[in-house]
């Protein structure tokens, strides 16, 4: 079973597949475990998945977030797809999801994530990391920690340093 | 000047050992060329023709003489004993070894400096005018807006893989503008609100490469204390819309077309309303806080010393057109603004060798209290001497190679390295800048042509910013063979305008002939009072055609 990473750096076991969106004209097809679809399919059939804690969404980076605008918080999990990882919506969508949208559970980041990568989307309020699989998990805590302090308010804080300075 | 407070010094000390183990990780086969690559590029090294390069980033221009010691240092054991002035206010050193980029980053960071961010598809090093802070004519110092926005943009976590690069200038001047900020992405003018109070006018979509264009305004004030928030917006939507299937079409300029200027700037003020009074917003005391940092030196009080100028000028034709041409007015009574041209024939626009980094350094020290700054024209500013030692100041920099008189006139090429260093020209740009310097090297003819803005790129990324010279030369490759194509009437100042191609282009060998027939056509036209641009604008660029191609 491939491995999650949480934001301190731990590894734990990745529970979670990503259904891809199905082709014109098919059904979505659930697997019999937990399971995160598209989200705005996941909208579109609301009162079907209400309550269904085994299922989540994921957002692609060209999708919007704000589509769950008032509901996100019913979902237990959303994922960011970074299709390539020099692909930079991501880090938006993860900003507007917890500061804009109030999402408050977990956020995982799907796709070509690298080990590079990870503070800065730790630091737009991702706390879930599915490393690509060639990627060696165990070099991930470091990677989290490389900057011990920063310039700017994003998600992680809302004090920008020279807010910090001056108190 | 911004002095690092123990913040900066733990986060460049940071970034160092970051860069440390990336290195260390793709000399080890971990990391992919791929996944190396915008790493390196967010720490200035690329891969070049003949070896990689390293461009480090000059914060708005400012060097102390200790940062320029050190770079002299830096070129001597890590490089060939020289190094380049670039077009954005940065420095490039054309021969490092890879492995050794950490430890040069690490001699930066013990001076403050940093190579962060100066390439990459991120936010670039901010520039602005290198008279900011000892000009007459400034709405206020730009300077501490330029520390802000460097702070807020480096290592912003949102903005680090954007469409594509991305560069703010600002500028304070209300006559001038030599920051180019209308060919920016962002481009900042201060400027008084209606109550007095500082804000921005805020340019979006200005820019050279392929497809030039003038900034439009998409808001006329924005106070001060929004300034961070409100770049936030431009970003995100730009990071969000901005156009990635496409390398030639992802600047923001494309995005803003697309969207027209009114219909980016609703899009923006949309984000902006949800985000303006977050943290991020700007407080009174940060911003004094970051003003004290560019306070005045310790000026005397000496009154100007316009007699005996007047008389040395008289001796000496030589000191007469150097102060002409190289020296401008200071705010402060009794001081003089001195520009230190590196364009002497014969030598690549640009160039410096470690002695004379290290000669500025002592210059700076000796004459204007330990500090210099470079331009966006590839020259260095000695910004704060006294008149009186004016003359002094002349007689020290004339072996050094500084004193060529040619400031702002034709021979004060900007030019960018071309193809003899860079892999991404399509023609050599240093060659071409000498012949034509040495064709108007009789400086009664050059002073007779007057201001004129002549600018070199090697390709069409336009480093050399051709599009906004008034007479601009572009590099093109033709089946194998390298030709230059030319443009007139570009401008990078107040009233910015993109150049217009003449016609077919040239060999190198007629370049020179060439930018002698468009200055005839000037000299035939002209009214007494008209530079190059003005008569260009009045008569229209048949004239020179017709001259050109006859």
């Amino acid at each position: 079973m491939p491995e999650v990473i949480t934001e301190d750096g731990s590894i734990i076991n990745n529970e979670w597949v990503v259904v891809e969106r199905p082709a014109e004209g098919e059904s979505l097809a659930l697997p019999d475990q937990p399971a995160l679809i598209p989200a705005d399919l996941w909208l579109a059939g609301k009162e079907h998945y209400e309550g269904r804690k085994e299922i989540g969404v994921w957002f692609d980076s060209h999708q919007e977030p704000e589509i769950l605008e008032g509901v996100v918080n019913e979902l237990g999990v959303i994922a960011v797809n970074f299709p390539k990882f020099a692909d930079g919506r991501g880090y938006s969508i993860a900003r507007l999801l917890r500061e804009r949208l109030g999402y408050k559970n977990e956020l995982r980041a799907i796709g070509d994530v690298l080990l590079d990568q990870l503070q800065f989307m730790k630091r737009c309020g991702f706390d879930r990391f599915v490393l690509r699989a060639d990627k060696n998990a165990e070099e991930a805590a470091r990677c989290l920690s490389f900057f011990s302090q920063s310039y700017q308010a994003a998600t992680d804080t809302d004090l920008p340093l020279f807010r910090r300075r001056a108190s | 000047m911004y002095v690092y407070d123990e913040h900066d010094r733990q986060m460049a000390a940071d970034r160092v050992e970051q860069f440390r183990d990336q290195t260390r990780r793709a000399l080890a086969g971990d990391l992919a060329e791929d996944e190396f690559l915008p790493l390196r590029l967010q720490n200035g090294l690329y891969v070049q023709r003949l070896a990689p390069m390293l461009r480090i980033a000059v914060p708005y221009g400012m060097l102390r003489s200790t940062q320029l010691r050190r770079l002299a240092r830096i070129c001597r054991d890590y490089d060939k004993g020289y190094a380049h002035f670039t077009t954005r206010q940065n420095v490039q050193l054309n021969w490092p070894a890879l492995e050794d980029v950490p430890d040069i980053l690490a001699e930066l960071a013990e001076v403050e400096m940093h190579a962060n961010q100066t390439s990459g598809n991120c936010i670039r090093n901010t520039t602005t005018d290198q008279f900011s802070g000892v000009q007459k004519d400034e709405i206020a110092d730009p300077r501490p807006y330029c520390e802000i926005v460097r702070q807020w943009s480096t290592f912003h976590p949102e903005f680090a893989f954007l469409p594509r690069k991305f560069k703010v200038a600002v500028n304070a001047s209300e006559h001038s503008d030599r920051a180019a900020i209308q060919v920016h992405d962002i481009g900042l003018q201060l400027v008084r609100g209606e109550n007095g109070a500082l804000g921005f006018r805020v340019h979006v979509g200005g820019g050279l490469g392929r497809t030039p264009m003038v900034g439009p305004v998409i808001r006329e004030y924005l106070p001060e204390q929004d300034l961070l928030t409100y770049l936030e917006a431009v970003l995100r939507v730009y990071n969000r819309y901005g156009r990635r299937d496409n390398k030639f079409k992802a600047r923001i300029k494309i995005l803003v077309k697309a969207l027209t200027p009114e219909g980016f700037a609703e899009k923006v003020e949309a984000e902006w309303a949800h985000i303006k009074d977050s943290p991020t917003q700007l407080t009174r005391e940060a911003i004094e806080k970051f003003q004290t940092y560019f306070t005045e030196p310790a000026y005397e009080q000496v009154p100007d010393v316009k007699e005996t100028l007047a008389a040395q000028r008289f001796e000496d034709r030589a000191f007469d057109q150097w102060i002409a041409h190289n020296v401008d007015t200071h705010k402060k009574p009794g001081y003089a603004i001195v520009t230190l041209t590196m364009k002497k024939t014969g030598t690549p626009p640009g160039d410096v060798s470690d002695r004379q980094l290290e000669q500025i350094a002592d210059l700076a020290d000796e004459y204007s209290f330990a500090e210099a700054r470079v331009t966006h024209q590839q020259n260095a500013v000695l910004a704060d001497v006294r008149q009186d030692r004016l003359h002094e100041l002349w007689e020290a920099i004339k072996p050094m190679g500084f004193a060529t008189a040619n400031l702002n006139k034709l021979t004060d090429v900007i030019c960018c390295p071309g193809g003899d260093y860079c892999s991404l020209a399509n023609a050599k740009s240093i060659p071409v800048a000498e012949a034509i310097q040495r064709k108007f090297e009789d400086l009664d003819y050059l002073y007779d042509i007057g201001d004129l803005d002549l600018n070199i790129s090697g390709c069409m990324n336009a480093c050399g910013h051709h599009h906004v010279g008034n007479i601009g030369v572009l590099g093109v490759d033709k089946k194998g063979q390298e030709f230059y194509q030319i443009s007139l009437g570009g401008s990078s100042h107040h009233d910015a305008a993109v150049g217009k191609i003449l016609g077919p282009s040239f060999a190198r060998d007629d370049m020179p002939d060439v930018v002698k027939s468009i200055i005839d056509v000037y000299i035939d036209n002209r009214t007494q009072e008209e530079a190059f641009l003005d008569t260009y604008r009045r008569i229209g660029i048949d004239p020179f055609k017709e001259r050109v191609y006859a």
